[in-house]
């Protein structure tokens, strides 16, 4: 039987794959995709949790952030587009300005 | 006792007109530097001029109503303004005229005026004529305030304000270095002696607040210390002794006296008015004004007298052998202050005050004639350069002989009445030594201005330029001061020889000893007067044989006793031993204690770099965290979220 534990259990795990690959990997597009995927790990415990509990509260929020996720991946994209055409790369070790 | 009030306030305006023509000088001195280039001197000659001799027709008409009131009567105009206003003190902007600041008054608008009209000449086309004049005019200013102040805040005031003036005019040439170290030196040996002064004034509040019981809180006005002395009765000689380091300060006394004959380099006219005729005797006139302090103090006297009379004694031997001309005659000023310090001290105010007066007029004249003789020759200060100048410059030679036969005391000049009395209180009322040095000095006197006078004027010339011709706003005042260095002894003929002693009467309320006792000496006077007549006729003499007719000896002399020539020449190396006590330590404190060590080092070196430095190091070690990969970054991130979930599970 499946219970709230094997989703939350899940969760973290597709929220870990999401960090390591923010951490470790250097196109933009893919840390983009990181970011996604921990967005969703995070939405999967608040459904699994909603449903655990009986409550509506977690369904709602994993909306907002849907709807969240929806525009910012509008502006990332456009960011990344953008700066694309202005330095011709999107890796990010390619890019050092703030570096002390 | 004035009637309206207008001319109540008619003091302040004696004041007030040499600030005047100080704004106004002031103002186009600004005006020359700004153009960068000096404009016509004419306007300047005016007001430079014209507002001392309206101070001076002021203090004549304040002298006069002064002479008509009753005796024991004072101008004592209302408070111009209310100066300090405290729970603890007060004090108002007020001046005073009695008899010493009258007397005072005419001294130094009258030799004032002269003199500032004797400087059209001698500092015509300076660069600088201008400021001269505003520097003359402020110190005129702040003269005036110092002697007609009726409290001690007012005097201290003038006191710090012609010790300005005296610096500004010292440096006045201030390009060259020599003379801007001059003033400097100037300056700081008088802070010495008024850092006494302040302590004076500050231990009379001191005394005030913790006995007085009044609730008058103008205790600083000399007439309410003279009416509550009892107060200072055990105070009194320390007090005095604090005064006196001030006024030994501004009079060139010793262990000050340094600042003086180095203050010669300033223009021949500031040296005339501020360091021979005024300044230097506000000392004097301080001590004098707070006489009656100094007569419960009777310690405080005798070293009044003694430093005095040291002063007179060694200064007078340095003139000796001095050879440029103003030096000679900045000495025997020293010398001549010595005269009335020790006046002070045996109980002569008046005799102090008196000697203060006619040493103003042949002092003045003087060191005007040396200015002539200096212009004349082209700045030419060394007396082994002249010589022979009677028959080239005859007004100024006939005055700088008046005015020698005056200084040496040989009657009926004014010398000699001034200093007469001042050898007859020290016979009367001093040990015997006391009289038996002031006796020795007087003949010094008389030998060191004959010298200067016989090398100066007399034999052959030895210099090489042709002398200038003198314009007549150089030789009128100098003509003026030598008729007063004439006739001023006059207004002190004292009763033996069938005068009235004018002066002494005049400013008898000074001092509280009953002067009833001289009649008895009579006899003894007239015998010490012809004695020290003949003794300044036969110094002059000698000077005059010595120097003229057998210059010769005077080398031979000059050989045989010739350490006691280098002693005496090098002014007893008083200046090298200040200089190896006070100056190089402090020099070599200030070099590697204050500037190397504390400012350098530790304010310089650890607080300001040292804390840049700790900053520096700081940054850079945490600027390394700052490496610009957005992995690093998340990692960071990441880590501080972990760190902050695990405080919250486990806190």
């Amino acid at each position: 039987m499946i219970t709230v534990q094997h989703f939350l259990a899940l969760s973290v795990i597709l929220f870990g794959l999401g960090v390591l690959g923010l951490v470790i990997r250097k196109n933009l597009l893919i840390i983009f995709m990181c970011i996604e995927l921990m967005l969703n790990a995070s939405n999967l415990a608040l459904v699994a949790m909603a449903r655990h509990f009986g409550k509506m509260d977690g369904h709602v929020i994993a909306f907002f952030v849907m709807a969240i996720a929806a525009s910012e991946a509008a502006l990332g994209l456009a960011i990344v587009v953008t700066l694309f055409r202005s330095r011709k790369t999107i890796r990010t070790s390619d890019w050092r300005i703030l570096r002390g | 006792m004035m009637e309206s009030t207008f001319l109540s306030y008619l003091p302040y305006c004696v004041a007030g007109f040499p600030l005047l023509g100080f704004v106004i000088n002031t103002l186009v001195a600004l005006l020359w530097a700004k153009n960068q280039k000096p404009g016509s001197e004419a306007l300047v000659k005016l007001v430079g001029c014209l507002f001392p001799i309206l101070a001076f027709i002021l203090s004549l008409i304040c002298f006069s109503i002064l002479r008509n009131s009753p005796e024991g009567m004072v101008i004592s105009p209302p408070a111009l303004f209310r100066w300090i206003d405290t729970a603890l003190l007060t004090v108002d902007f007020r001046f005073m005229i009695d008899p010493l600041t009258a007397t005072m008054m005419l001294v130094v608008t009258g030799v004032g005026s002269l003199i500032h009209i004797y400087a059209t000449g001698y500092m015509h086309g300076d660069q600088g004529f201008a400021r001269f004049y505003a520097y003359l005019n402020l110190f005129l200013f702040f003269m005036l305030l110092l002697i007609m102040g009726n409290n001690l805040l007012v005097l201290f005031v003038g006191w710090e304000g012609v010790g300005l003036c005296s610096y500004l005019l010292i440096g006045f040439w201030f390009t060259d270095e020599e003379k801007a170290k001059c003033g400097k030196k100037a300056f700081i040996v008088n802070r010495i002696g008024d850092f006494g002064f302040l302590l004076g004034i500050f231990l009379v509040m001191h005394t005030f607040l913790s006995q007085s019981q009044s609730s008058d809180l103008n205790f600083l006005d000399y007439s309410f210390i003279a009416q509550h002395k009892d107060l200072f009765l055990s105070e009194a000689t320390l007090i005095a002794l604090c005064f006196f380091a001030g006024a030994a300060g501004k009079s060139a006394q010793i262990p000050l006296y340094v600042w003086l004959p180095d203050a010669m380099a300033g223009p021949t006219p500031v040296s005339a008015l501020i360091h021979a005729a005024t300044m230097v005797t506000a000392g004097i006139f301080m001590i004098a004004r707070l006489y009656f302090l100094y007569e419960l103090a009777p310690v405080a006297l005798q070293v009044v007298a003694i430093i005095g009379l040291l002063t007179a004694l060694m200064a007078a031997s340095i003139a000796l052998t001095q050879t440029d001309i103003k030096k000679v005659l900045a000495y025997s000023t020293v010398s001549q202050l010595g005269y009335m310090f020790l006046a002070l001290g045996v109980g002569a105010p008046q005799a102090a005050i008196f000697h203060v007066v006619t040493h103003a007029f042949f002092k003045a004249c003087l060191f005007l004639c040396a200015g002539s003789v200096i212009y004349a020759l082209h700045h030419q200060q060394d007396i082994r350069h002249m010589g022979g100048l009677f028959k080239k410059i005859p007004v100024t030679s006939l005055a700088f002989l008046v005015s020698t036969i005056a200084i040496a005391g040989i009657p009926p000049l004014a010398g000699f009445f001034s200093k007469d009395e001042i050898l007859f209180h020290t016979f009367t009322h001093a040990p015997r030594i006391f009289y038996i040095v002031g006796f020795l000095v007087s003949g010094l006197t008389s030998f060191y201005m004959f010298r200067l006078f016989t090398l100066v004027f007399l034999g052959k010339y030895r210099g090489h330029l042709e002398p200038h011709y003198l314009p007549l706003a150089m030789d009128a005042p100098i003509a003026i001061l030598a008729v007063l260095a004439l006739v001023g002894g006059f207004i002190g003929v004292p009763e033996v020889l069938g005068g009235t002693n004018r002066i002494s009467h005049w400013l008898a309320f000074l001092s509280t000893e009953i002067h009833g006792e001289e009649v008895a000496h009579h006899g003894t006077e007239l015998i010490l007067m012809g004695i020290s007549s003949a003794w300044a006729l036969i110094t002059a003499f000698m000077a005059f044989s010595l120097y003229l007719k057998n210059p010769e000896w005077t080398k031979t002399l000059k050989e045989k006793c010739q350490q006691l020539y280098n002693l005496v020449s090098r002014k007893y190396y008083v200046d090298e031993i200040y200089d190896g006590i006070f100056v190089r330590p402090l020099v070599w404190l200030s070099h590697k204690f204050f500037w190397k060590g504390m400012d350098e080092a530790i304010i310089d070196g650890v607080m300001v770099h040292g804390f840049a430095d700790i900053s520096l190091v700081a940054s850079r070690i945490i600027s390394r965290f700052q490496s610009g990969f957005l992995g690093h970054y998340v990692v960071f991130f990441v880590l501080g979220l972990i760190g902050i979930m695990f405080y919250l599970a486990v806190g």
